[in-house]
């Protein structure tokens, strides 16, 4: 193997006390150490959230169940929204993002590793404090309560009248603190992209998985501070009798709605970019061919970028906005779909002609291109505005974003952790146990939510407690619980295998997929400084070059 | 610094926008025309501070350490003279004309549009003094001076925020 | 063919399968069910069009599907790795500038298509004029139940909407004007309109001319506090007759029936008087829903019951076993006062 070329020495393993070893996790400031505890942190935060929405959904499988009272099940929908958007699959992004970045650009470390480590704990401190509101939410009477006031938290819900107590208090600075946490990691990102790339590696030769954390990066600088602004100005309002969500006074609740979504509609392309930067990676590897059309993919994630930030009130087509308004944001939104499109062809492109070894995370990738697309198609109807004035706010949408977060992200996610984890821990996951995690998954997801879109169309609301048995809701109902259970049981398939193949795994070497970034050019796991000496690359594929001197890819440039 | 300044940019776009939208819909007085005063004198302050700022970076590049010293004493000068501002400012309109935060929309927009501005000054002032004392200490010459570059530029944002902070507050929304 | 070839074959076939199943299920239902909430079953001008609209982009995003499942398909059964491959690499393509210029250009195409097909009825729906013969409604939403006051005609009712047909060639629509009380809201009921949110400081409209008489469901569909789930909503279609009727009834005071003083006696002296309302009685709260005429309604809670002697009676006694989190008090009254109270409400015709 070419790789060979670059020699590095073992890592050297001695046995350390357990508090030494906690100590060093705690004070480092390594990026693939921060990079693994906060991916650690958001496989917690997904088994929470995820037993959240199994309680939601054991009490919506029949009509007039009461396994949960209203208020339980208005803060289970709250804290699962909140959780799975900023504890799972913010933190699980970063995560990669911290592990690989520095990696795949052949650098040492994050451009500023002590920001990095304030940063992580910032977010972490967030989740803590989201969820220390069960016990805390009333002020420390013992009796706490979580906020349920939805994970967009609409005015003038929000206000005191609505909202007494402090769990929407908890709920606002834990957005607040890790909302500062993402600007600090997003500088850092972006710092480290264009400042520590190795030598040769134009930004044009950057691998596409870099490019779109770029362009996350920059996203998540203009999308979260918005957010930022506007819970200070609900802490405002809350604590110092400000008036901005004040109806009473001439406050606006609409003013509300839009600061959010200018964050919350972005948000969603800050999660979803980085996946398309997994299956960038992923999808050319496995099919043995460089990926379709570089400079397009790029070219498409960063006018996706700036096309999101001029789509969010299409979340607003019920708030009343004149015909003109809506219209505009019924084309933006429809125009989002172009650049998204092109990349789903693009994948195809990648894969026409290769040679396709269907490992588990290929299978997840491909998962990924028929889900995405349902998602993209679905949400093309509802831009639509008044096609949206009928499906907004129902069920229809909530398995429309399911269809993006967990059809779309979740499995490219899925596809990363099998792909990278070798990488990470020297040990290969099972095969075995990632096909059985794959179908049973996949078999669950498209019964919950596939089955979910027809209750919006019947029209049934999201955020219900319950329903009445005479709207012909209860079987649908029954089959997307069931399927949320088989879903449940795959999740706990994925993390038996992060634990067993930890210790039992077969090892994985340095390069087990065969692949072409630099992160394979090193040691599984890396050695702290990442390189022994910095590369130097002269295409896009560095290790193909390494791999096939007869035909290297820099003669193509 | 530059993402910063970003990410900080649009923080204050929040602020103006929600100023801008509440401008006139307050239910009760003091409007804005009845007990705001162009703050002239300390804007001409804030701004000129700019100027010394980045003559003290050009200074500490040629290595005159002294010249540096007196430049960046009378930025935190001015500085500290625009905040003194303000703090006046605010205590004409609370004691004077009863005007706080929880009184009218304007009161809630004025106070934290304003507010966030001064926040940024003082934190400014805290890190130029910072430096000061280093620069005291003998610790800061021309190698320092890409660092100090880079506050400086933190320093030309929160002027250049004034510029619309006075703009929207005080001419717009009169 | 592999076995994962045959696997994935199946899948797009189970998906395709269940997209069809849910067509058919709906356009089935839209059969069937007399008064359901299937926005496939348009009964008014505004969610007939929006039902044509959906079919149109559902027919254009199930071409684009068609087209990419086939692609996806194809690529991925055609070029898998075989024992005889595996081992060399394919040759390398690194993107074709006429093939990615075709799938930028097509979508756009698409996209300019559709959106002048939803900009026509955005306009069309949303710019529609008032005709002078409109009736017009003020729906105020309130935590958890819904006011409707009809200015012209000085009526105030709760929660269950009373509207005339409309006959095509003599549209008479309703026109209501949203407003809220406390929280945002949002007026649902599927096969008449689209929805449209109860913002408080922000009023909003819309319009609806159902053409056949029946009772349509809806509910709130903004999520508006703990009892968001029991906002239930229901839109009674008259006949021009019947509607006129009802008019009249809602415009006399409440009916003062002298067996039931002792309940009304009761009734102006605890606290309910504070929130409801009873014309012509020292009741003129407004926190609550006007009970001038109870009797007139199907459903007590917003829905969540039916308006019966029994359930009136364990409504007052304790709102919380029929709603939890709804903001009526327990009254807290003994047994036979209750007994009384129940009787007057149900002289309350």
């Amino acid at each position: 193997m070419a790789s060979d070329a670059i020699s590095i020495p073992a890592p050297q393993v001695r046995e350390k006390p357990w508090v030494d070893l906690l100590h060093e996790w705690v004070t480092t400031v390594d990026h693939k150490r921060l990079g693994i505890l906060y991916i650690v942190y958001a496989l917690v935060f997904l088994l929470l959230g995820g037993v959240e929405a199994l309680i939601i959904r054991i009490q919506l499988m029949h009509s007039h169940n009461d396994f949960v009272s209203p208020q339980v099940f208005n803060r289970m929908f709250t804290m699962h929204g909140t959780t799975m958007i900023f504890f799972v699959v913010m933190p699980v992004l970063f995560g990669f993002a911290n592990y690989l970045v520095p990696l795949m650009i052949g650098a040492r470390d994050m451009a500023f590793p002590r920001l990095n480590a304030f940063s992580f704990w910032l977010s972490a401190f967030g989740g803590l404090l989201l969820y220390f509101s069960f016990v805390g939410g009333s002020g420390l009477y013992g009796a706490g309560n979580a906020p349920d006031i939805g994970w967009w938290a609409y005015a003038p819900l929000t206000a005191r009248a609505f909202s007494p107590g402090h769990s929407s208090d908890y709920w606002t600075l834990a957005l607040l603190v890790s909302g500062f946490g993402s600007i600090g990691t997003a500088i850092n990102i972006i710092a480290t992209i264009l400042c520590l790339r190795c030598p040769g590696m134009k930004l044009n030769r950057m691998p596409l998985q870099v490019w779109l954390y770029l362009v996350m990066g920059s996203m998540v600088l203009i999308a979260i501070t918005p957010l930022s602004a506007a819970q200070i100005m609900l802490l405002i309002d809350r604590y110092l009798g400000g008036h901005f969500f004040d109806a009473q006074a001439g406050g606006s609740a609409v003013l509300w709605m839009h600061f959010f979504w200018i964050f919350g509609h972005p948000e969603v392309y800050v999660l979803v970019i980085p996946a398309f930067g997994f299956l960038s990676e992923i999808i050319p590897v496995f099919s043995r061919k460089p990926i379709f059309g570089y400079p397009v993919m790029v070219a498409a994630s960063i006018a996706i970028g700036f096309v999101s930030l001029s789509v969010w009130a299409h979340h607003m087509f019920t708030v009343g906005m004149n015909s003109y308004a809506n219209s505009f944001f019924a084309i933006t939104t429809m125009a989002v779909g172009v650049p998204t499109g092109i990349k789903i062809f693009n994948w195809i492109g990648t894969m026409w002609g290769g040679r396709i070894h269907f490992k588990v995370p290929m299978l997840f990738c491909i998962g990924f291109l028929f889900q995405f697309l349902i998602a993209g198609l679905t949400g093309i109807i509802q831009a639509a505005a008044p096609v949206d004035w009928q499906l907004s706010l129902s069920y229809f949408v909530v398995a429309h974003f399911h269809y993006v977060i967990v059809g779309g992200i979740l499995f490219a996610l899925f596809g990363a952790f099998y792909y990278w984890y070798p990488k990470i821990t020297g040990r290969m996951l099972s095969e075995t146990l990632g096909k059985w995690h794959f179908w049973l998954f996949l078999i669950g997801f498209h019964l919950t939510f596939d089955v979910m879109h027809i209750p919006g169309l019947l029209g049934m609301p999201r955020r219900i407690y319950t329903y009445e048995p005479d709207r012909g809701w209860d079987t649908l109902n029954l089959i997307i619980s069931i399927g949320a259970f088989i879903q449940a049981i795959a999740i706990l398939v994925f993390v038996w295998n992060l634990i067993s193949s930890y210790f039992n795994g077969a090892k994985a070497g340095n390069d087990p997929w065969d692949a072409w970034t630099l992160e394979w050019s090193t040691s599984s796991p890396p050695p702290a400084y990442n390189f022994a000496t910095v590369p130097v690359v002269a295409s896009r594929r560095p290790l193909w070059d390494l791999k096939h001197p007869e035909d290297p890819d820099s003669q193509y440039e | 610094m530059a993402c910063l300044i970003i990410a900080e940019s649009s923080i204050f776009t929040i602020f103006v926008v929600a100023y801008l939208f509440y401008i006139g819909k307050s239910l009760t007085g003091p409007t804005p025309s009845e007990v705001l005063e162009v703050p002239i004198f300390f804007t001409i302050c804030l701004l000129s501070s700019s100027i010394t700022v980045h003559f003290a970076g050009r200074f500490l590049e040629r290595n005159n350490r002294s010249m540096f010293l007196v430049l960046w004493s009378l930025t935190i000068v001015l500085g500290g003279l625009f905040l003194f501002g303000t703090g006046r400012e605010w205590h004409r309109l609370i004691y004077d004309h009863g005007l706080t935060i929880s009184t009218n929309l304007f009161g809630t927009t004025y106070y934290s549009l304003v507010g966030l501005h001064a926040f940024h000054v003082t934190a400014g002032l805290i890190m130029l003094s910072v430096v000061l004392i280093f620069g005291l200490a003998g610790r800061i010459d021309a190698e320092q001076s890409r660092r100090i570059d880079v506050l400086s530029l933190y320093w030309h944002f929160v002027d250049a925020v004034w510029i619309v902070v006075f703009t929207v507050v005080y001419i717009v929304g009169r | 063919m592999s076995k994962e070839v045959k696997n994935s074959i199946v899948r797009i076939a189970t998906l395709s399968a269940v997209f069809f199943f849910c067509y058919i299920a709906t356009a089935a239902a839209a059969e069937t069910s007399a008064t359901g909430t299937n926005i496939f079953a348009p009964q008014s001008t505004p969610a007939r069009s929006i039902l044509h609209l959906s079919l149109f982009v559902l027919s254009i995003t199930g071409l684009i599907f068609v087209v990419v499942v086939t692609l996806i398909i194809v690529s991925i059964s055609k070029f898998r790795a075989t024992s005889a491959n595996a081992h060399s690499e394919p040759a390398q393509v690194y993107g074709s500038t006429q093939i990615e210029l075709a799938w930028t250009i097509i979508p756009v195409l698409i996209v300019i298509v559709l959106f002048l097909a939803t900009a026509r009825v955005i306009h069309a729906i949303q710019d529609a004029p008032e005709p002078p013969g409109a009736v017009e409604v003020t729906v105020i939403g309130h935590q958890y139940w819904w006011e409707f006051r009809y200015p012209k005609l000085g009526i105030v009712t709760a929660n269950e909407l009373h509207i005339p047909v409309s006959d095509p060639t003599h549209p008479t629509p309703t026109f209501l004007r949203l407003l809220s009380a406390d929280t945002d809201h949002s007026f649902w009921v599927p096969e008449l309109a689209g929805k449209t949110d109860l913002i408080p400081n922000h009023p909003n409209r819309m319009w609806m001319d159902p053409q056949r008489t029946g009772v349509f469901l809806g509910q709130c569909a903004q999520y508006c506090g703990t009892q968001h789930g029991k906002m239930l909503l229901r839109v009674s279609v008259d006949s021009q007759q019947d509607f006129a009727a009802w008019v009249r009834s809602q415009q006399q005071p409440a009916v003062q029936d002298a067996s039931a003083a002792a309940g009304r006696q009761i009734f102006e002296h605890t606290a309910c008087i504070n929130c409801h309302t009873v014309s012509g009685t020292a009741a003129d709260g407004r926190f609550g829903p006007d009970l001038t005429h109870l009797m007139s309604r199907a459903t007590i809670a917003a829905g969540a019951a039916e308006n019966t002697p029994q359930n009136l009676r364990l409504w007052i006694e304790d709102p919380n076993a029929i709603k939890p989190g709804s903001l009526m008090p327990a009254m807290k009254l003994s047994d036979a006062n209750l007994d009384e109270v129940v009787k007057y409400m149900e002289t309350l015709h």
